[in-house]
C-alpha cells in the first residue's frame, strides 16, 4: 500500500480559481449594481466590458464543470453566469430605435406575411356584412337580433329618417362629450382586437365568430339607412375613420388566425415552435393595429362633429385608405428582404 | 442515518425537477430554476396594484388640478387604464430585462425558453395574451354583467369554467407555463444571488478569509500538509456524490451536530482505515479526506474518467 502525498496545493481547479476569481467578482459587482439601478448604474466603458465578462465567466463554468468537483464554485457560477446571460440578452437595442424599426418594416412586413390569414378575416367579416345586410333589407326587424338597443342609441328601423340623417351630421347623444366617446372606442376596439388575436388559440373559431358578428353589425347598419336612401351620407360618417378602425380589426383577426395555424396545422416543425414564431409575427401585428385604432380615435375625435362637408369626408376615408395601401404593400419591402424572416 | 439530511439539501438544489436547462447564443448550457407558482401570483398582485395606485393617483392630481373638467379626467383615467392593462407589463419587461418592478421584487424574471436574447415580440406576444388570460376572467367573475348582459346561467356557468381552464393552465404542465408562455416561447425562472464560499481544498484561501468551516484552521498552521494520508485504494472506494455530500457536512449544512462523527466513524470503517484519530479530530480527518478524495478524483477527471458515485464501477 502505497500512501500517496494527499494535499496538492497545486491542485488544479483551485489553481483555476485562483487565477479568475477577480474577474468574476468584478462582473458579479456590476450586475450588482444593474440590479439596483438598471444599466444606467454601469459607466460606459464597464457597459462595454459587460460581454466581455460575460463571455469569460460563461467559459470559466464551461471549464469548471470539467475540471472542479467544488461544488460551492460551480453553483456560483452557474448563478452568476444566469444573471449576467439576462442582462446582456435582455434587450440588445434602445427603445427608440426599436420602435422605429418597427414602424419602419417589421410591422408592414409582418401584415405582408400575413396576407392570405387578412384575406381570410376579409372573408369572414364580409360574410357576416352580407348575410345581415340581406336579411335586414327584407324584414327591418331583423335589425335587432344583430344591434343590440343600447349599442344603436336611437338608430333603429323604428326612427324616422329625418332623424337618422341628423345622427350622421350632428351626434348629440353622448353622454360625457366626444373626447370620452372616442377614448371609449378605442379602448372597446383594442379590447376586442386582442382578444381576436388571444381568441386563435382556441384554434380560432372564436375569431371567426368575433369577426362574422361585426361583419353583422356593419351589415344591419348598412341595410338600415340603404332602406332609407342614406347610403352615401352613412359611408362618408362611417369611413374616415372607419377605413383605419376596419382594417385593424382586420389585423387582429388575421393575427388569431396565425395562432390557430400554427397550432392546428404545424407542418412538419414541432408545433411549439412554429406556435412561438407565428405568436411572435402575430404580437407585432396586434401591436400595429392597436396604433392604427388609436390613430382612428383621434381622426374620429376631429372629424365627427366638425367635418360636415361630404366631400372632405369621402376625401379623407380615400386618403387613408391609400395610405394604409401603400404603407403596409411596399413600406420596408427592401429591408425585409435584406434581414429575412425576423420571427424565431 | 446522519449524512441523509445533507443528501436531501443537494438533491432539492441538485438535478431537482424545477432545473430547466438552456443553451445559449455561446453554445454553452446554463440551468435556471423554474418559477414556482407562488412567486409568480405574488409578482402579478403587486404589478396590479402598482397599475392601480398609479390610476387612482392621476385622477386624483388631475381632478386637483383642473376641477369641473369632468370630461377630461375620466376620458383621462380610461386611457391610462387601456393602456396599462395592455402594455404595462411588456413595457417593464422589455425595459427591466425580464422583470416588471413586480416580478424584480419577487425574485423571478422572463428568459427565452431556447436560450435566444429575450425579443420585443415575445414580450408582446406573451403579454397581449392576458386580456384573454387574465383581465377577461377578473372581470367576469367580478362583474359579468359589464361583459355580458343578461346572459343564461349554465352560459355564464360555461363561460367561467372555460375562462378558468385557461387562466389555471399553469398549474397543469411541467414547467408552469400560461398560454402567453407558450406563445412567446418563454419561461419564468427564479434568480437566486449564489455567494461564492471559500474552496475547502485550498487552506490558504480558507486561512486567508478565517472562513469558520469545519475544519478548524487555527489548530493548523496555514502551510502545513494533512494529518492524515490516504492509500489509492482506499480513494477508490467514494465517487463524486460522496464528495460532494462531504463537502456540504463540512459547509455545516447538516442540521445534526454529531453527524460529523458518525459520518467520520462510518467512512473509517469503509476504508478500514488503520491509523487513530484522536477524540475531537474528526473534522480534520474529514478535511484531509475531502481534500485528498477531489485531487484524486479530479485527477481521474483529466483523463476523461468521470466516477459519479460508489456504485459507479467502470474504469
Amino acid at each position: 500500500m502505497s500512501a500517496i502525498e494527499p494535499h496538492d496545493p497545486t491542485l488544479r481547479s483551485v489553481q483555476f480559481r485562483r487565477e479568475r476569481e477577480a474577474t468574476w467578482r468584478q462582473l458579479e459587482d456590476m450586475l450588482a449594481r444593474v440590479h439596483d439601478k438598471g444599466l444606467g448604474g454601469l459607466a460606459a466603458e464597464e457597459l462595454a466590458t459587460l460581454p466581455h465578462l460575460y463571455r469569460s465567466s460563461l467559459s470559466s463554468l464551461s471549464v469548471a464543470r470539467a475540471i472542479s468537483l467544488d461544488r460551492a464554485l460551480t453553483d456560483y457560477l452557474e448563478s452568476l453566469v444566469a444573471r449576467a446571460y439576462v442582462v446582456v440578452y435582455g434587450s440588445r437595442e434602445r427603445a427608440r430605435t426599436r420602435i422605429a424599426e418597427f414602424v419602419r418594416w417589421r410591422f408592414p412586413a409582418a401584415v405582408r406575411a400575413a396576407r392570405w390569414h387578412l384575406l381570410l378575416s376579409l372573408v369572414f367579416t364580409l360574410a357576416g356584412a352580407v348575410v345581415a345586410f340581406e336579411m335586414v333589407s327584407q324584414d327591418s326587424d331583423s335589425y335587432y337580433l344583430f344591434v343590440d338597443g343600447s349599442m344603436a342609441s336611437g338608430r333603429d328601423p323604428s326612427a324616422p329618417t329625418s332623424e337618422l340623417r341628423d345622427g350622421l351630421y350632428d351626434d348629440q347623444d353622448f353622454n360625457h362629450g366626444l373626447t370620452y366617446f372616442a377614448t371609449q372606442l378605442f379602448d372597446n376596439n383594442s379590447r376586442v382586437g386582442i382578444l381576436a388575436f388571444a381568441l386563435g388559440f382556441l384554434a380560432g373559431l372564436p375569431t371567426v365568430f368575433l369577426l362574422f358578428h361585426n361583419g353583422l353589425v356593419l351589415g344591419a347598419f348598412a341595410a338600415l339607412y340603404d332602406s332609407r336612401g342614406l347610403s352615401v351620407d352613412l359611408w362618408g360618417w362611417l369611413l374616415p375613420h372607419g377605413v383605419t378602425e376596419l382594417l385593424a380589426v382586420l389585423l387582429c383577426g388575421a393575427a388569431g388566425f396565425l395562432l390557430a395555424h400554427a397550432l392546428v396545422f404545424p407542418g412538419a416543425e414541432p408545433r411549439g415552435d412554429v406556435l412561438r414564431r407565428r405568436g411572435r409575427q402575430a404580437a407585432e401585428i396586434v401591436l400595429g393595429a392597436v396604433m392604427m385604432l388609436f390613430i382612428a380615435g383621434l381622426i374620429e375625435g376631429i372629424f365627427r362633429q366638425t367635418v360636415t362637408s361630404l366631400t372632405v369626408r369621402y376625401g379623407v376615408a380615400a386618403a387613408t385608405a391609400l395610405w394604409w395601401i401603400v404603407y403596409l404593400g411596399w413600406v420596408g419591402r427592401a429591408r425585409a428582404r435584406l434581414e429575412g424572416t425576423p420571427w424565431r | 442515518m446522519a449524512v441523509a439530511p445533507v443528501a436531501r439539501y443537494l438533491d432539492r438544489r441538485g438535478g431537482g425537477a424545477r432545473r430547466r436547462e438552456i443553451v445559449t447564443p455561446e453554445g454553452i448550457p446554463i440551468q435556471f430554476t423554474l418559477a414556482s407558482i407562488g412567486e409568480r401570483v405574488t409578482a402579478l398582485v403587486i404589478d396590479i396594484a402598482i397599475i392601480l395606485a398609479t390610476v387612482f393617483g392621476a385622477v386624483l392630481v388631475a381632478s386637483v388640478a383642473s376641477p369641473g373638467k369632468d370630461e377630461w379626467i375620466s376620458a383621462l383615467a380610461l386611457l391610462l387604464i387601456t393602456l396599462s392593462r395592455h402594455f404595462y407589463f411588456a413595457f417593464f419587461e422589455i425595459r427591466g430585462h425580464g422583470a416588471t418592478p413586480g416580478k424584480r421584487a419577487a425574485g423571478i424574471r422572463v428568459i427565452d425558453a431556447r436560450g435566444g436574447s429575450l425579443e420585443t415580440s415575445a414580450v408582446l406576444a406573451r403579454n397581449l395574451v392576458r386580456e384573454l388570460e387574465l383581465w377577461m376572467p377578473v372581470t367576469f367573475l367580478v362583474a359579468s354583467q359589464l361583459v355580458w348582459p343578461d346572459a343564461p346561467v349554465w352560459m355564464w356557468i360555461a363561460a367561467s369554467g372555460w375562462l378558468l381552464v385557461v387562466a389555471l393552465l399553469p398549474l397543469f404542465n411541467k414547467d408552469n407555463l400560461r398560454v402567453g408562455d407558450l406563445i412567446g416561447g418563454t419561461l419564468v425562472v427564479v434568480q437566486p444571488r449564489v455567494q461564492l464560499r471559500a474552496d475547502l481544498a485550498d487552506t490558504r484561501a480558507a486561512a486567508a478569509q478565517q472562513v469558520k468551516v469545519a475544519v478548524n484552521a487555527a489548530r493548523r498552521a496555514p502551510a502545513a500538509g494533512p494529518s492524515y494520508a490516504f492509500s489509492e485504494a482506499q480513494l477508490e472506494v467514494y465517487g463524486i456524490y460522496e464528495l460532494q455530500v462531504l463537502e456540504g457536512l463540512l459547509r455545516g449544512e447538516a442540521a445534526d451536530v454529531g453527524a460529523v462523527t458518525a459520518v467520520a466513524e462510518k467512512i473509517r470503517a469503509k476504508l478500514e482505515y488503520a491509523e487513530r484519530v484522536p477524540v475531537g479530530g474528526d473534522e480534520v480527518f474529514l478535511a484531509d479526506f475531502y481534500t485528498a478524495l477531489r485531487a484524486h478524483l479530479e485527477k481521474r477527471l483529466l483523463f476523461g474518467k468521470r466516477r459519479e458515485d460508489k456504485h459507479d464501477r467502470k474504469r
